[in-house]
């Protein structure tokens, strides 16, 4: 292991992070070492998910070898200690993200955690869960507020909630700059509104949305919020209770944590009047053939055989993070996020997607390349050893938006270099040359390919015109 | 040549750059609309009769997406041209098959034309769905299709 654990937890206080000290943590990172297509790799695609260090495999590892057990069930020493890790492990990650540990349940992945919330309020609305549960109900002409820049997770379940109870989804617009036009958000959020559920960092713009003006707006009103963490928590501090949310959801994967493991956070006092989203083994106290009394949050949502050895892995996940420090990694991407997007807004023929040079925004950028699709400029830039994302990135509505189906991100994390943003401008400037795309419009009338004439298929008298829908 | 100019052969990069056959045409006996969930590439394939309403005369077809989806519909759009519906499956069995091959077949010539120069893309996994959109549109389209029965 190049950095024991006890250097690491001094890192924080080490001054910025620079690439003498990224080349450092690098080498806890075994997959960044490797090579693709003849090229080393360079990994831009950590907002999908992150690479692992070494010390989440070996927490991972090492409790599947030396403490595999049940957890809360059995009295023998394995499921004890398998138990006690499970909770500590809870302990760690709500205290990482300013939470108390019996207001975060574990999940399978972030898109669980919102899921749970929207169920649990659809039971309400069916009128389960008893008193305690009625000020989650909805009903017909009650609204949903989301953003036009949600990711599918924060949206396709509030609008299966919508559809199951009779509520209207409401979406605050992003403006041309990629940012939540919060004068919409105020003329949107209304007595009406129940639930207002938005992402702290965009996946796609990069963009960082104010939470604390919208969490206001919500309150103001008597709606719940729900935040979805996903891209902040790897890569800034976060204190849930600071910010005054009601709901939150993390990703483990792309916090240097598993797969397989996610969490979500509840304040305390509406977790325990939340009726549970999966029921079953584990989140009961008495059942009868009849009916069941179910336990305390968090253990009333978690039903079932837990994800233990990665919720282990999770809680050494956040470890890593802060020993090397939240300010130092935010800074850090700011930092390459900044290189990334001025390098891409000098080049011809590219649009980038979201806040301008010089507005904050997180360490990633989306962008479009004229005359190549996406998909193309990803094979170009993987064909070179640098993996980005290509497509949508689960936010059509967003893309739509913007009028473009499909965009190139990369995206930076702690591990990354200035050289590794350096290489991916250096190669998306080969894109449109590779493409044989100039500045001119394609769309003008075709010649045949040179190599290949056309042969003029024998249209039935019938055939009319052509019209082509896209035109 | 590299991998990568092995999948984007020139004659593809000119397909893609000025799509033959593109743009839908009246009167279709049957048309299917294709979509890739992941990177939203969509092709709209339109089956078009001869005057003996046994054979297909020629697709038409729109789209948008990748260089890979529109060459392959327009690389596809030259090959299908006045055939008997069995020719056309046959066709569309030599193309996927030539995508199943990880790069260890040329494909038939005969069959498929200058369509053979997607066999590069037989090498990318993530890319065979791209290539294959417009022939599986054609595919459903001729499930449907009704033509005149010839014995």
């Amino acid at each position: 292991m190049s950095v024991v654990h006890d250097d690491r937890s001094n890192q924080a206080s080490a001054g910025p992070l620079s690439n003498a000290a990224v080349a450092t943590l690098r080498e806890d990172f075994p997959a960044l070492a490797g090579s693709v297509n003849g090229h080393p790799l360079v990994y831009l695609d950590s907002a999908a998910t992150s690479q692992k260090p070494r010390q989440v495999l070996d927490a991972e590892r090492d409790f599947a070898i030396n403490h595999t057990s049940a957890v809360h069930r059995g009295a023998h020493t394995l499921a004890g200690e398998a138990t006690e890790l499970f909770e500590a492990a809870r302990g760690r990650v709500a205290g990482f993200v300013g939470a108390h540990a019996d207001e975060l349940v574990w999940t399978s992945n972030a898109t669980e955690a919102i899921n749970l919330v929207a169920y649990g309020i659809s039971n309400a609305s069916l009128g389960l869960g008893g008193a305690a549960a009625a000020r989650f109900a909805l009903k017909a002409g009650d609204e949903i507020v989301v953003t036009e820049m949600e990711h599918h997770a924060n949206l396709v379940p509030w609008q299966e909630l919508a559809a199951r109870t009779g509520a209207h989804l409401r979406a605050i617009r992003v403006t041309d700059d990629g940012l939540l036009d919060l004068d919409h958000a105020a003329e949107l959020i209304g007595d009406r509104t129940r639930i207002l559920a938005f992402t702290h960092v965009s996946n796609v713009l990069g963009t960082i949305n104010p939470v604390a003006v919208l969490t206001a707006l919500a309150h103001e009103v008597g709606a719940l919020v729900m935040l979805d963490a996903c891209q902040s928590a790897p890569n800034r501090p976060l204190n849930l209770h600071e910010l005054g949310v009601d709901f939150a959801a993390v990703s483990g994967h792309k916090m240097l944590g598993p797969t397989g493991v996610g969490a979500l956070y509840g304040r305390a006092e509406l977790l325990a009047g939340l009726p549970p989203f999966l029921t079953g083994g584990s989140m009961i106290t008495t059942v009868t053939i009849e009916k069941s009394e179910y336990l305390p949050p968090p253990q009333r949502f978690e039903a079932g055989t837990q994800r233990v050895s990665q919720a282990v892995a999770l809680a050494a996940a956040v470890d890593y993070l802060d020993a090397v420090g939240l300010d130092r990694i935010r800074d850090w991407e700011a930092q390459l996020g900044q290189r990334l997007v001025t390098g891409l807004a000098e080049m011809d023929g590219l649009t980038v997607l979201g806040p301008g040079d010089g507005v904050e925004r997180a360490g990633l950028a989306s962008f479009i390349v004229d005359g190549v699709h996406a998909h193309d400029v990803g094979q170009f830039l993987d064909d070179r050893g640098i993996a980005t994302r290509v497509g949508h990135h689960c936010t059509q509505p967003l893309h739509r938006r913007f009028g473009v189906i499909a965009t190139t991100r990369a995206s930076a994390f702690l591990y990354t270099t200035t050289d590794e943003i350096d290489a991916v401008l250096d190669a998306v400037r080969g894109v449109r040359p590779f493409f044989g795309v100039t500045g001119q419009p394609t769309q003008a009338p075709s010649p045949s390919p040179s190599q290949a004439p056309s042969p003029a298929p024998a249209v039935s008298p019938t055939v009319a015109a052509r019209s082509d829908v896209n035109a | 040549m590299s991998d990568l100019e092995g999948l984007y052969r020139e004659v593809i990069l000119d397909h893609s750059r000025f799509p033959q056959g593109r743009g839908l045409v009246a009167d279709p006996i049957a048309e299917s609309h294709q979509l890739n969930p992941t990177c939203g590439d969509e092709v709209t394939v339109r089956l078009h009769a001869d005057a003996t309403a046994t054979r297909i005369a020629c697709v038409s077809w729109t789209g948008n997406g990748c260089a890979i989806s529109q060459a392959s519909a327009s690389l596809m759009y030259e090959v299908l041209v006045e055939l008997s519906p069995q020719e056309v499956t046959a066709r569309i069995a030599a193309f996927r098959e030539l995508m199943h091959s990880k790069g260890q077949s040329e494909g038939d010539e005969e069959l498929l034309g200058d369509a053979v120069a997607l066999a590069g893309v037989s090498k990318y996994v993530a890319r065979i769905k791209c290539a294959s959109l417009a022939w599986v549109a054609v595919e459903d389209a001729l499930a449907r299709a009704e033509l005149v029965a010839t014995s």
